[in-house]
C-alpha cells in the first residue's frame, strides 16, 4: 500500500510541477564559450553588487546560443546570448519569425588570437604568408598550383626554426575558425600572391575556397574541443603550435609562449590600437522583450559595459579582454535601449 | 578422470604403458588450455585493476590538493574616506560603494600591514602585494562592513584566501622556475608568501569552503566550490527517487504477476529493455521538448533535471525489479494463494518482501547511474555557471542549480591551471558519492536476503 500512497505523492508533484512555472528572478544568460568567462565574472560581481540575482551562465557555443535565443519570448527562453560572431541575417529571420523582433546588439570588446606554442621549445615570428603556405591544402611555387608536402616551417620560411609543422586549429564549429580563416590563412593567401594564381586558373569564387582548404594530412589538426584541449595537446606533442584566444594564453603564461604577427606581440594594448591583426569583435544579444519583465536585465547589461568593468582598467581587461574604445558610444546604446535595425 | 578416453583397440599396449601419474599429451594439452584460460582471466583482472589504479592515483594526485587551502590572517584598518564618504553609516549609501571599491581599501590596506612587517624582499612592488590574496576578499570584506557598518574606520582582523597562483605554490603546482615565465605571479610574490607563512600568518589548512561554496568566475579558482552542485545533485535524486521507484516498481510488478502474457506485454517488454540502451543524451532532448518548451517549466531547474533522470532510470529500476520478482519461488505464490490469499495480498503480503533486497539493489544501481549523468542535463540548460544556492524544497527544485558531474565538466573547461585540481576534487566527492550508495546496495542485500 505504501508503494500507492508514494505513487500519490509523485503524481502531486508532478501536478504542482506544472502549475508552478515561477516568475524567474536572475537573468539567463547562453552563447560563447569565448565570452563565458567575461560574463561569469560580471555575473559574479553584479550578485555581489546588486539586489539583483547572480545571472545563471550557461556556455555551448556562440550558433546554439543565438538558436536558443531565437526560440521566442518569455520566462523559460533566455535574456541574453553571448557570441564571438555577429548574429547572421539567416538567424534574426528566425529570431523574427519567433517573435524576438526588437534585439540590441552590445559590443562588449575585442578578443584576441594568437598563436603559441611550449615554453621549452622554438620561438616563432610568422607572417600570414608562413601560415598559409604552412596550413593549405595547395600552395602556389613558381606560379604553379600544387599540393602542399612541406613539413618543416624552415621549407614554408627560411628564417623559421626547423621544427616539423604541427597546427591545432579551432574545428569548424567554433567562431574564432572563421576569425582564423579571414584574418590568417586568407590573408595570407593574398599576401603570397596565390589568390591571383588561384583565380587566374579556377575562377573567383572557386579561389576563395581554395585559399581557406586546410590540407588534410594530418599538419593540421582540427580541435573541436576548447583550448584546454588544444592545450593538453601541444603538451603530447610539443612540436605543435596552437590557437588560444588571448585570455587563454595570459592565463597560461608558466607553460605557453606566444609568436608574434607580422612582428607584433599579441597583447591588450596592441590589438586595441590595430596593430595586432588577428582579433574580432566579442557581442551580446539582448531580447528588449524581456527588459522590465525579468528582473535586472538591462541592469546587467549596463553593469557589464561601464567604465569600471568594461573599461581598460577594470576586471575584463585583467583577464585579458581587449577594451572596446567605443565604449562610451555602447554605454548610450544600452541607456536608451536602441535595438538593430 | 571420468571422461578419460577409453583406450583404443588399436594402441591398447601403448595405453597400459601409461600411468596415471604420468600425463599423456592428451591431457597436457587439456591442462595447458586451462592454465592458459586461468591467465588470460588474471591478465584480465591485471588490466582491469591497472587501470583503476591509474584512474584513482591520477584523481587523487591532482584532486587530494583541493581539500587544503591557503589562507592569510592580517589586520587591515577600513578607510571610512572610500567607504563611506557621507561619514552616516547609511548601509544604503554604503552599497554604492563596489566590491572593486573595497578591493582598493584592501590593497591599500594590505600595503600597509606588509609594511610594517618590515620583511625586506627586494623588487617587491605594491601591485605584487596587492595580487597575493583573492579577488574573493573584497567581496567577503563588502559583505561584512555592510552587515556591520560600524566596522568603518577600525583595524578589523581579516581571515582570507590568498590568490590560487599562491596557493599553488604551498600545493607545488607554481614554482619558482614557472613564476619566472608565469604573468600572473612573479617570484617576488611567492618570497613574500614564504616570509608570511614564516610568521605563521599564511597557513595551508583543511578547505571547507570547497564542499559549502558556490562556483566561482576564471578570476577566482580559490574561491570556487561545489556546494550549489551537491545541492542540486541532492535535489534531483530526491525527484528520481519518488518518482522512479513507485512507477518502476508498480510497473514492475503489474506486468509481473498481473498482466496477461500475450503479442501487447510482449511489445512492452522489449521497448523498455530497448529504451534501457538508448543514449542519455536523447532522454535530454524528450526533456526539452516535453519538461521545457510544452509543460513551461524553468530552465536549468533540478525538477527538469530530476524528471529526465526519472525517465533515463526507470528502464533500469523495472528490469531490476522484474528480475528480483522473478527470483521468488511460485511455491510462495501458491502457499499463499492456497491458504485464501488474494492475489494482490499474496503480492504484497509475500513476494515483494522476499523480493525487496533485489528491488533496493537496482534502484540504488540506478541512481547511482543517475548521478554521474552529464549529457542529459546538457540541454536542459544545467551545465551552467550558477552562483546562488537554490531555495529549500519544495520551492528550490524549481530555482537554478548544477550538478557535481556537471561541475566536473565546467571546471576541466576553465583556462585557469587551478581548475585542474578544483574539476579532480569534485571527482574525488562524487566518487565517494557513489561508492558510499553502491556499499549501501550490498549492505541491504546482505541484510534483508533469504534464501531457499
Amino acid at each position: 500500500m505504501k508503494t500507492f500512497g508514494l505513487t500519490a505523492t509523485a503524481l502531486s508533484v508532478i501536478a504542482l510541477s506544472a502549475t508552478a512555472a515561477a516568475a524567474r528572478d536572475q537573468v539567463q544568460i547562453a552563447g560563447s564559450s569565448t565570452v563565458l568567462p567575461y560574463s561569469t565574472i560580471v555575473a559574479e560581481l553584479f550578485g555581489e553588487n546588486s539586489d539583483f540575482g547572480t545571472p545563471v551562465v550557461e556556455s555551448g557555443g556562440s550558433s546554439t546560443g543565438l538558436r536558443r535565443f531565437c526560440e521566442g519570448v518569455g520566462e523559460n527562453t533566455i535574456d541574453i546570448a553571448n557570441s564571438s560572431r555577429a548574429i547572421r541575417d539567416t538567424e534574426r529571420e528566425a529570431c523574427a519569425a519567433a517573435g524576438v523582433d526588437e534585439i540590441m546588439e552590445v559590443r562588449i570588446g575585442y578578443d584576441g588570437i594568437v598563436f603559441a606554442s611550449l615554453n621549452s621549445g622554438n620561438a616563432f615570428e610568422f607572417t600570414p604568408a608562413d601560415w598559409f603556405n604552412a596550413l593549405a591544402a595547395q600552395i602556389v611555387v613558381d606560379g604553379q598550383v600544387v599540393a602542399n608536402d612541406r613539413t618543416s616551417w624552415s621549407q614554408v620560411n627560411p628564417e623559421l626554426a626547423d621544427q616539423e609543422i604541427l597546427a591545432f586549429v579551432p574545428g569548424t564549429r567554433h567562431g574564432t575558425r572563421e576569425v582564423f580563416e579571414e584574418r590568417v590563412i586568407r590573408q595570407g593567401c593574398e599576401d603570397s600572391g596565390a589568390l591571383e594564381v588561384f583565380t587566374a586558373e579556377l575562377g573567383e569564387e572557386a579561389a576563395g575556397e581554395a585559399c581557406v582548404a586546410l590540407r588534410t594530412d594530418g599538419r593540421s589538426v582540427d580541435i573541436d574541443g576548447d583550448y584546454t584541449e588544444t592545450l593538453a595537446r601541444i603538451n603530447s606533442s610539443p612540436n605543435g603550435i596552437g590557437v588560444f584566444g588571448l585570455s587563454f594564453y595570459e592565463n597560461n603564461t608558466g607553460t605557453l609562449q606566444v609568436a608574434t604577427m607580422n612582428g607584433v606581440t599579441p597583447s591588450t594594448e596592441t590589438i586595441s590600437s590595430g596593430e595586432y591583426p588577428v582579433s574580432r569583435p566579442l557581442f551580446m544579444y539582448v531580447k528588449k522583450a524581456h527588459i522590465g519583465v525579468i528582473p535586472g536585465v538591462k541592469e546587467f547589461v549596463e553593469f557589464f559595459v561601464s567604465d569600471e568593468i568594461a573599461g581598460p582598467s577594470g576586471p575584463l581587461a585583467d583577464y585579458g579582454l581587449v577594451s572596446d574604445p567605443e565604449l562610451a558610444a555602447t554605454q548610450q546604446a544600452v541607456t536608451d535601449e536602441t535595438v538593430m535595425q | 578422470m571420468t571422461d578419460m578416453p577409453l583406450p583404443q583397440t588399436g594402441r591398447a599396449g601403448a595405453r597400459t604403458k601409461g600411468s596415471l601419474l604420468q600425463a599423456d599429451s592428451r591431457t597436457r594439452r587439456r591442462n595447458a588450455a586451462e592454465k592458459r584460460f586461468r591467465a588470460y582471466g588474471v591478465t584480465a583482472i591485471a588490466i582491469a585493476i591497472l587501470a583503476l589504479v591509474f584512474l584513482l592515483t591520477t584523481i587523487i594526485r591532482d584532486g587530494a590538493s583541493a581539500f587544503r587551502q591557503t589562507y592569510l590572517s592580517i589586520p587591515v584598518t577600513l578607510d571610512a574616506e572610500i567607504l563611506d564618504p557621507q561619514g552616516n553609516r547609511d548601509v544604503a549609501e554604503m552599497s554604492r560603494v563596489l566590491t572593486l571599491g573595497y578591493g582598493r581599501v584592501l590593497d591599500a590596506a594590505l600595503d600597509r600591514s606588509i609594511g610594517s612587517l618590515e620583511l625586506n624582499i627586494p623588487g617587491l612592488s605594491e601591485g605584487d602585494v596587492d595580487g597575493i590574496v583573492s579577488r574573493e576578499a573584497s567581496a567577503q570584506l563588502r559583505q561584512r562592513v555592510l552587515n556591520d557598518p560600524e566596522l568603518v574606520g577600525q583595524t578589523v582582523e581579516l581571515n582570507v584566501l590568498v590568490n590560487g597562483r599562491i596557493d599553488g605554490y604551498f600545493k607545488g603546482r607554481v614554482t619558482m622556475a614557472s613564476a619566472e615565465r608565469d604573468s600572473n605571479v612573479s617570484p617576488q610574490q611567492l618570497l613574500l608568501a614564504d616570509a608570511l607563512a614564516e610568521r605563521g600568518l599564511l597557513v595551508t589548512r583543511f578547505n571547507r569552503e570547497f564542499i559549502t561554496n558556490p562556483d566561482a568566475s576564471d578570476q577566482r579558482p580559490e574561491a570556487a566550490g561545489i556546494g550549489v552542485a551537491i545541492i542540486g545533485s541532492v535535489y534531483m535524486m530526491l525527484v528520481v527517487l519518488f518518482l522512479a521507484v513507485p512507477i518502476g516498481v508498480a510497473a514492475s510488478i503489474y506486468l509481473e504477476e498481473f498482466a496477461p502474457k500475450n503479442r501487447i506485454t510482449d511489445i512492452i517488454e522489449v521497448n523498455i529493455s530497448n529504451l534501457a540502451a538508448v543514449p542519455s543524451i536523447v532522454f535530454g532532448i524528450l526533456g526539452l521538448a516535453v519538461f521545457i518548451n510544452f509543460a513551461g517549466l524553468p530552465q536549468s531547474a533540478p525538477i527538469v533535471g530530476g524528471l529526465v533522470l526519472t525517465l533515463m532510470t526507470l528502464p533500469t529500476i523495472i528490469i531490476a525489479t522484474r528480475a528480483a520478482l522473478k527470483a521468488v519461488p511460485p511455491s510462495i505464490r501458491d502457499a499463499a494463494l492456497g491458504v485464501g490469499a488474494s492475489k494482490m495480498q499474496s503480492v504484497f503480503h509475500h513476494v515483494l518482501p522476499l523480493a525487496m533486497p533485489g528491488i533496493l539493489t537496482g534502484t540504488i544501481i540506478g541512481l547511482a547511474q543517475a548521478l554521474g549523468e552529464t549529457a542529459p542535463l546538457l540541454l536542459i540548460g544545467m551545465v551552467a555557471f550558477v552562483r546562488e544556492y537554490p531555495g529549500g524544497p519544495p520551492e528550490g527544485l524549481f530555482d537554478p542549480a548544477s550538478a557535481l558531474p556537471v561541475q566536473v565538466y565546467n571546471w576541466t573547461q576553465r583556462s585557469d591551471p587551478a581548475f585542474v585540481e578544483r574539476a579532480s576534487g569534485a571527482i574525488i566527492v562524487l566518487l565517494i558519492f557513489l561508492l558510499c550508495m553502491n556499499l549501501l546496495a550490498v549492505y541491504l542485500r546482505r541484510r534483508f536476503e533469504r534464501r531457499w
